[in-house]
């Protein structure tokens, strides 16, 4: 088997049995990347020298008898907004182009205790806002399966990337549906961590209440064992949850059995408009895999998601105005060489720096914040942000998984949304939810649209129900075999 | 507040000032409609009876989380000093005068 197409569990498995090394890996992936960057444009930066260095690094550990563990010299693509020490961390932003990491993010230093090889900085829409990396100020990335498609966001680097065989494995992180929406337009596996589980700890912050980094791979197995990896109480971030985390690889590994599991499918998510026929059909039948496989379908309903939308974009375009109130070209960052005076400096530096979304974003976050509309806006969203979480609570006393589509169609051409905010907005309905309530989510390739690119199938679980959506994951990956990726040749 | 909110408009220009964004008219003229179109949109959050309904600020809620208060070391001052867009002879971030007429 080419090396390009291992995952990290035969990576692993390849390593430990002397059949390659981390340098033979590395330099695969990097010819590939070589070969196809070009047209996919997964990478914002990628480092050969650095890359072989770690290699080199972690082959003469294993060879000493001193490997990290069984993941030491693999290599991991990492989302730019996640700081690694020394590397870039631009956000897919202007603002941040100069600047360079000071510390690693707690994910990161628990992938460099483990041996990962850090490959790369993946594109994304400018500080993860976005839906389709055409808000990367570097440009768009292209979706494997079709270049003239948007591989998703805002992780669409991380998805591109892996769809693309440039890395086994990527991370990114996913506010309103960033992990989950691109793995399932570039048919990878995508899973967004409960609210709490993994650290936000270097992390740049887009809105903090919602942001969870996750992995993005081509198993659910890879899933798992990268979530081992990551999550866990931080004594930097005070929003992860205390308790024994972990053991998710280690739940794959007896048979996936979905007999007597209730997966619940809700109404209001099928019934919604703009649901594409193909993508519908792709995800009906999966669900019609898993009553085959003995579980029971369940009909849910949560009356408030229709609200999602509107509620997440009040209080994420909310809280990003705070969080990015940081980048004022003091500090860090560029700075307006024009500016005259501190005020100047502020208003130039952020206006040159910023790109149109996320000035969008940061004015209407400004806006529902300010005196006479908070109540109106904001308080009034965090209160039927309450409403969509008991109706999860609610649902998961009925049903054990929730299953629906990860977007409502297959993904778009470039160009297509970008003049509508609102509508690329409103194609985050099946995501947006999960954030919102805190709960984890997992996108997996169940097959083909019309236009023959993959459709994305999401399944929901109650907070800390990882190891449930992972063994529901499995089950189905067992009879659809592990995604297929695009030849690119 | 909560009845009037169907009567929100934006100013962006006012907004953006708030926010420290300086806008060119085309910008202000886009973001004008695009915006109000938004705050339309968002309106629907008027329907559902909110009453007695406890605000959510984050879907797990922990309190009183606190770590040892022990030192630890802080991050190198060289590289943090580098990303600054001006220093002073390495040791200091240079900030634009706050005062005018005042030596930077």
């Amino acid at each position: 088997m080419p090396l390009i197409d291992l995952t990290i569990k035969q990576a692993a498995t390849a390593l430990a049995a002397g059949e390659t090394t981390s340098r033979a890996l590395c330099e695969a992936f990097l010819a590939r990347a070589e070969a196809v960057e070009p047209r996919v444009k997964a990478f914002l930066s990628l480092d050969r020298e650095d890359v072989l260095r770690q290699a080199d690094e972690a082959d003469r550990r294993r060879a000493s008898g001193a490997a990290r563990g069984p993941y030491d010299g693999i290599p991991l693509a990492v989302k730019d907004n996640i700081n690694v020490t020394g590397q870039p961390c631009s956000c897919g932003s202007k603002i941040l182009a100069p600047y360079r990491a000071t510390y690693d993010a707690t994910v990161t230093r628990k992938l460099r205790e483990a041996g990962f090889i850090f490959f790369g900085r993946t594109n994304q829409d400018e500080f993860a806002m976005g839906s389709s990396t055409e808000n990367s100020a570097y440009g768009p990335s292209a979706n494997p399966w079709n270049l003239e498609c948007v591989p998703g966001g805002s992780s669409g680097g991380s998805a591109a990337a892996v769809a693309a065989r440039e890395a086994p494995a990527a991370l990114g992180s996913d506010t309103g549906g960033s992990i989950r929406q691109p793995a399932g337009f570039c048919g990878i596996v995508g899973l967004k961590p409960t609210y709490g589980l993994v650290s936000r700890f270097g992390l740049v912050a887009y809105a903090s209440s919602l942001d969870q980094i996750g992995p993005m791979t081509r198993t659910v197995a890879d899933a798992a064992i990268l979530l081992d990896q990551i999550c866990g109480l931080d004594p930097m971030d005070s929003t992860t949850l205390p308790g024994a985390h972990g053991g998710y690889a280690a739940a794959l590994e007896a048979p996936a059995d979905v007999r007597g599991l209730r997966i619940g499918l809700p109404t209001e998510y099928f019934a919604a408009q703009g649901l594409a026929p193909d993508v519908r059909r792709a995800v009906e039948a999966a669900a019609k895999t898993y009553e085959k496989l003995g579980a029971t379908l369940v009909e849910i309903s949560l009356p408030n998601l229709r609200y999602a939308v509107a509620t997440y974009y009040i209080i994420a375009t909310a809280e990003a105005s705070a969080n990015l109130a940081r980048f004022d070209g003091i500090r860090y960052g560029a700075r307006s060489p024009e500016a005259k005076d501190l005020l100047e400096t502020y208003r130039l530096s952020r206006a040159k720096g910023f790109g149109d979304e996320v000035k969008r974003r940061i004015i209407l976050g400004t806006y529902v914040l300010s005196s006479g509309y908070y109540d109106a806006y904001y308080l009034r969203a965090q209160k039927v942000r309450t409403l969509i979480r008991n109706d999860f609570l609610r649902a998961f006393e009925a049903c054990d998984v929730l299953l629906s589509p990860t977007a409502p169609e297959t993904a778009f051409k470039r160009g297509a949304k970008s003049a509508d905010p609102l509508a690329m907005y409103l194609a985050d309905i099946y995501t947006i939810s999960a954030n919102l309530a805190g709960i984890c989510g997992i996108s997996l390739p169940c097959g083909t649209g019309d236009d023959g690119l993959p459709v994305g199938l999401q399944l929901m679980g109650p907070a800390l129900g990882e190891k449930k959506i992972l063994q529901t994951a499995q089950a189905f990956e067992n009879v659809a075999g592990p995604a297929k990726l695009p030849e690119l040749d | 507040m909560g009845t009037n909110a169907g009567t929100g408009h934006i100013d962006a220009r006012y907004v953006a000032d708030l926010a420290r964004i300086e806008l060119t008219d085309a910008e202000a003229a886009r973001y004008n409609a695009q915006l109000n179109a938004i705050l339309t949109y968002v309106e629907q959050l008027q329907e559902p009876d909110v009453t007695g309904i406890e605000p959510t600020a984050h879907a797990m809620p922990l309190a009183n989380v606190l770590r040892e208060d022990a030192a630890r070391p802080s991050l190198d001052r060289a590289p943090v000093i580098k990303n600054a867009p001006a220093d002073v002879d390495g040791i200091y971030v240079k900030v634009p005068a706050v005062i005018e007429g005042e030596e930077s």
